[in-house]
């Protein structure tokens, strides 16, 4: 799962890239070209060499100063590209589970990029306890993230009953509305992403007025709703991925960053922005909702949908409003999300288990509940890959989740029940 | 409430105190009984003591001692939010009380699931009517029956252990459905049928667990005022089949009709209890769905109140 | 266009493995979801332990073909248990969450790196199948009828996996026309009603989840049998959406509703796959609208819109009960 792959990347506080640099064009002939980075500081002096498919050694560069490395090639082709382990510093190594040679197709006239992941080198073991307080950062951003899709997806539980398995596309359109203005249209990321969750808004909106509002009153009952959610998300997913296509694709902004340490946790500036926009958001929310008119109205829905309208709230004004609000938060999310892990067709559905087990968490259609239990899974995901594989880190979550609700039905926040 | 029924006037004896052996025995039996909260009754069936319920801060119900007397058709009302369906909800299994214990026929039915309540014979109806909208009025007569040997997994796929079974309680459901003229919609799905009707069926269905003790919430509400006659009836033949009914309602008309023992709820305690003529003139009665400063007469209150 | 050929596909796909699978798939969910009204969205989780459990077993353990699919039972009811037992006495939407949770971390399991000494990883497990195509009486040549042709592996899997499919059906229409099947249908409706009439709705529940549960199985069985090998991203979630799908639009509560709803599922997408590669291959479909690759986005649209209007305008399914219809237009 790509957020694992986002993950993996912050979790080594020395992390280390050869990154990609279109480097200043090289008339007529192909190349295989790269930067060595680690920890921001370019890596110097490390051999790269590279051989044709019969074994044959076509070129061979040391990277410089910058830590780039260009070769030149006699032809188009396949080639292996391989990085002489022994000349890294003592200190970097090829990540764990990365390989230290790369094979690859070259077209003509092709300036192609070669991606090594390095890490700290294993030779030094890092102890839990030194890696825990950044995986609590990172688990704690994700939380902040899956909080803002969670809290949509809550309040339109608390308004209407309706469990919406499409809410996770809500979350992917936000990152491709985001993509498109962003990438095809070439407007810089605040801009596209501020369209973008006003795009995403209107959409949901729209959703609303045309799909669920004309169910509620043709009175479809809700397990019959929460089926054509599921069969919804199905067509959606599809729609992307026939739009999109398959493959993962980055935003053209603030990719490359370089991550900055802060006490015992490194972040990077793009990061430490996403933090703030979901707290600010999200304390938004809470005033919102707490303060104001159509806040207090929501929340009376929430409680009694048939007291509510009885005591003059427009209950249909207030569930388009919720919907309205939902969409943005959830597509907000994407964009956030997508910005530490590319945009994907299925960015959302992977992460929407996540976003119902902090929603159930905290107790269905409690939105501060809602908050509490995205934060809880968010950083239990991170933080276990301590003790558990990092690919079970889901699966924990997820376990965890089915825990809780065995010890506490009602969520960590929930009422319990009255019955009759 | 329709205007067109006339009101009753307790001070005439009207046709239901024309007496059945039951109800004079009924009666009698209340002969002795002072009308205090949690009075002794001379056999009673249903004995609770000390049941608490509290959701959060609120206290729905807070019963210190309660005497249901067997055989008797028994009321209880009270205001709305008076806790009488949570009371009904603790008594039958369906919500837990935080303290307090209860006994049905001696025996203790603390922390007994709802499904062993009604197999020891106390059977209860829903205020929102449940019935089972897609399967056919016949097949909820059926669901009633107890011990049935096809409701085993491994004897149903081999109906020649069941089937001699089913044709009785076929027939014992005919007649129910016969009595409570409901035999045109045998084969209907209970989801067609009106609100009445529904309420007969759900009574219906009780009886066919064959229960000692009939809990009925509200049996009254949402039902067709041509079918209440009808209903009524029903809930009174229940007492002269031998059964004990404990009922909750808010029409005194039905309340004075058919009840022999009154008990009154009001935040969760029972406030008063007693006959119903003497319940009707009851001033904590008056106060408690008045808000104590009222002195009109409680039935004219209640006709004047819309429904 | 090749309309022979696409009509073909289409017969083929109607009787074929998919077809097989899926109908006893759907057949234990519409035990949970038809008759019980238990929204398990876990049904993939069933598969995965039943086809694990055989494989692992056979392939790393040496066990036989028989002791496998016992290990295989025997994992999905202890899944059911372990699924219900906890959350059959809560909310309805707590079983649907807890169980899409659980199908996901089985699958998540199976695929895990530090496992894969015993389940393959992501590439998933081979070499268990052996022993069944050893007890294929089914003399080596090819069997077919009209169209339909099929080599003597393939004819034993489907021969197998419909009489699975037909013993199947035959028990769910022994067990619903039974007063266990009523009560199950009862809980359906309300399970406080059922409660008040002294039935053990919680041990019901349960009952049902794990016939249902046990009925997936045997399309865990048939899955991994027919591809003779078992791998975790075919026991994603989709699989079980999949599986509503088809339950739905054959028609929920009905016997034969899963086995008519596979058939018809599997034909449309065998047709959608047909007549968009063969319109693409003359010509008819440019590249820019659709690419090969495509196809295969266009037939999940499908799906997933073939599930919201089925739900929409004809929640009863293709072999619902008019009366019901009726209902739920009250």
């Amino acid at each position: 799962m790509r957020y694992a792959v986002r993950a993996a990347v912050g979790s080594l506080v020395a992390a280390a890239c050869l990154l990609l640099l279109p480097a200043v064009a090289i008339a007529a002939g192909e190349t295989l070209q790269g930067t060595l980075q680690n920890g921001g500081e370019p890596v110097e002096g490390v051999t790269i060499t590279v051989t044709t498919a019969d074994g044959d050694e076509v070129g061979e560069d040391e990277t410089d100063e910058d830590g780039v490395f260009v070769i030149e090639l006699p032809a188009p082709g396949e080639y292996t590209i391989s990085l002489e382990e022994d000349t890294l510093p003592d200190e970097v190594a090829i990540r764990e589970g990365r390989s230290a040679s790369v094979t690859l197709p070259v077209a003509v006239g092709q300036e192609r990029s070669v991606l090594f992941p390095l890490g700290k080198s294993t030779r030094v073991v890092q102890s839990d306890l030194d890696r825990l307080p950044q995986l609590a950062l990172e688990g704690l951003i994700f939380g902040l993230i899956i909080a803002l899709a969670a809290v949509g997806l809550s309040l339109i539980y608390g308004t209407t009953g309706l469990v919406n398995f499409a809410h996770g596309e809500l979350v992917t359109l936000g990152a491709l509305l985001a993509y498109f203005f962003n990438v095809l249209l070439g407007l810089q990321l605040v801009p596209a992403a501020l369209l973008a969750v006003l795009a995403a808004a209107v959409l949901g909106g729209f959703q609303d007025r045309i799909l669920w509002r004309p169910l509620r009153k043709k009175g479809t009952g809700l397990i019959a709703q929460l089926v054509v959610t599921i069969g919804l998300a199905l067509f959606l997913r599809g729609l992307y991925l026939y739009l999109f296509g398959g493959s993962s694709r980055p935003y053209a902004d603030y990719q490359l960053q370089n991550a900055s340490a802060v006490g015992p946790v490194a972040i990077t500036p793009k990061d430490a922005i996403a933090m703030l926009i979901c707290v600010v958001i999200l304390l938004g929310v809470a005033y919102v909702l707490l303060r104001t008119r159509i806040g207090k109205a929501t929340r009376a829905v929430s409680d009694n949908p048939a007291l509510a309208a009885s005591s003059g709230i427009d209950v249909e004004r207030v569930i388009a409003t919720v919907w309205i609000a939902g969409a943005a938060l959830a597509g907000l999310a994407g964009i956030l999300l997508a910005l530490g892990q590319q945009v994907s067709f299925q960015l959302g559905f992977q992460i929407l288990l996540l976003v119902f087990a902090g929603v159930t968490l905290g107790g269905l259609g409690t939105a501060f509940g809602a908050l509490v239990g995205s934060l809880v899974v968010g950083v239990f995901t991170q933080v276990s890959t301590l003790v558990i594989p990092p690919e079970l880190k889901n699966a924990g979550a997820l376990a965890i989740l089915i825990l809780i609700l065995l010890v506490r039905p009602q969520g960590i926040l929930g009422r319990a029940e009255r019955v009759g | 409430m329709p205007a067109d029924l006339t009101k009753a006037d307790p001070a005439v004896p009207d046709r239901t105190k024309a007496g059945t052996p039951r109800k004079d025995a009924a009666r009698q039996a209340f002969a002795g009984v002072e009308a205090v909260p949690g009075s002794a009754k001379p056999d009673p069936i249903l004995v609770v003591d000390g049941v608490t319920r509290r959701f959060g801060g609120l206290t729905a119900v807070d019963v210190a001692h309660v005497e249901v007397q067997r055989g008797s058709i028994t009321a209880l009302i009270g205001p709305n939010g008076a806790g009488k369906s949570t009371f009904f909800n603790l008594l039958t299994g369906f919500d837990k009380p935080d303290v307090g214990t209860w006994t049905f026929n001696g025996a203790s039915l603390s922390g007994v699931p709802s499904h062993k309540v009604a197999r020891r014979g106390m059977v209860r109806t829903f205020q929102l009517t449940k019935a089972l909208s897609r399967l056919t009025v016949m097949q909820n007569m059926l669901l009633g029956a107890t011990g049935q040997k096809g409701e085993n997994f491994l004897r149903a796929i081999f109906p020649m252990t069941w089937r001699a079974q089913e044709k009785a309680n076929t027939l014992r459901a005919e007649e129910l459905l016969v009595r409570f003229r409901l035999d045109a919609k045998r084969n209907d799905f209970a989801g067609t049928m009106s609100g009445g009707q529904r309420k007969l069926l759900e009574m219906a269905r009780a009886l066919m667990v064959g229960p000692e003790m009939v809990m009925l919430d509200e049996p009254m509400a949402g039902v067709n005022p041509a079918l209440t006659q009808s209903l009524l009836t029903h809930v009174k033949s229940l007492r002269e089949e031998g059964m004990t009914v404990l009922f909750v309602e808010h029409d005194m008309d039905m309340v004075r009709d058919i009840s022999d023992w009154v008990l009154v709820m009001a935040q969760g305690k029972v406030i008063a209890e007693g006959p119903p003529e003497q319940i009707m003139a009851n001033e904590a009665v008056i106060d408690a769905y008045l808000g104590g400063h009222h002195d009109a007469p409680l039935q004219d209150e209640e006709q004047a109140a819309p429904r | 266009m090749d309309w022979s050929l696409i009509f073909s596909n289409a017969l083929a796909a109607m009787v074929g493995l998919e077809t097989v699978v899926f109908a006893l798939a759907a057949i234990g969910l519409n035990v949970h979801f038809g008759y019980t009204g238990l929204l398990n969205f876990g049904q993939a989780a069933f598969l995965a332990v039943a086809g694990y459990g055989l494989a692992i077993s056979v392939a790393n353990f040496g066990f036989s073909t028989g002791a496998g699919v016992v290990i295989g039972l025997t994992g999905a009811v202890v899944l059911a248990l372990l699924l219900g037992a906890p959350t059959l006495r809560l909310r309805a939407d707590y079983l649907a969450i807890v169980t899409i949770a659980a199908a996901e971390i089985v699958r998540l399991v199976f695929r895990s790196v530090s496992l894969a000494e015993y389940t393959g990883g992501s590439d998933g497990q081979g070499r268990f199948s052996e022993g069944f195509y050893s007890i294929n009486p089914i003399a080596i040549g090819r069997y077919g009828l009209g169209p339909l042709d099929f080599d003597e592996r393939q004819t034993w899997v489907l021969s197998v996996g419909w009489t699975l499919v037909g013993l199947s059906c035959l028990l769910v229409f022994l067990l619903m026309r039974s007063p266990w099947g009523r009560v199950l249908k009862a809980i359906r409706e309300d399970e406080d009603a059922v409660r008040s009439l002294g039935k053990n709705v919680y041990f019901y529940k349960l009952q049902s989840l794990v016939l249902g549960g046990v009925l997936g199985c045997l399309a865990g069985f048939m899955t991994a049998w027919g591809n003779t090998v078992v791998q975790p991203d075919n026991f994603s979630t989709e699989t079980t959406f999949y599986a509503y799908t088809i339950v739905i639009l054959g028609g929920a509560a009905r016997v034969l509703g899963p086995v008519v709803g596979a058939a018809i599922f599997w034909v449309l997408l065998s047709l959608t796959d047909n007549i968009l590669n063969q319109a693409k291959n003359a010509g008819y479909i440019s590249d820019a609208i659709l690419t090969g690759f495509q196809v295969g986005q266009v037939r999940l649209m499908l799906v997933g819109l073939g599930l919201m209007l089925l739900m929409i305008f004809r929640p009863q399914g293709l072999l619902g009960d008019r009366r019901e219809l009726a209902l739920d237009a009250r």
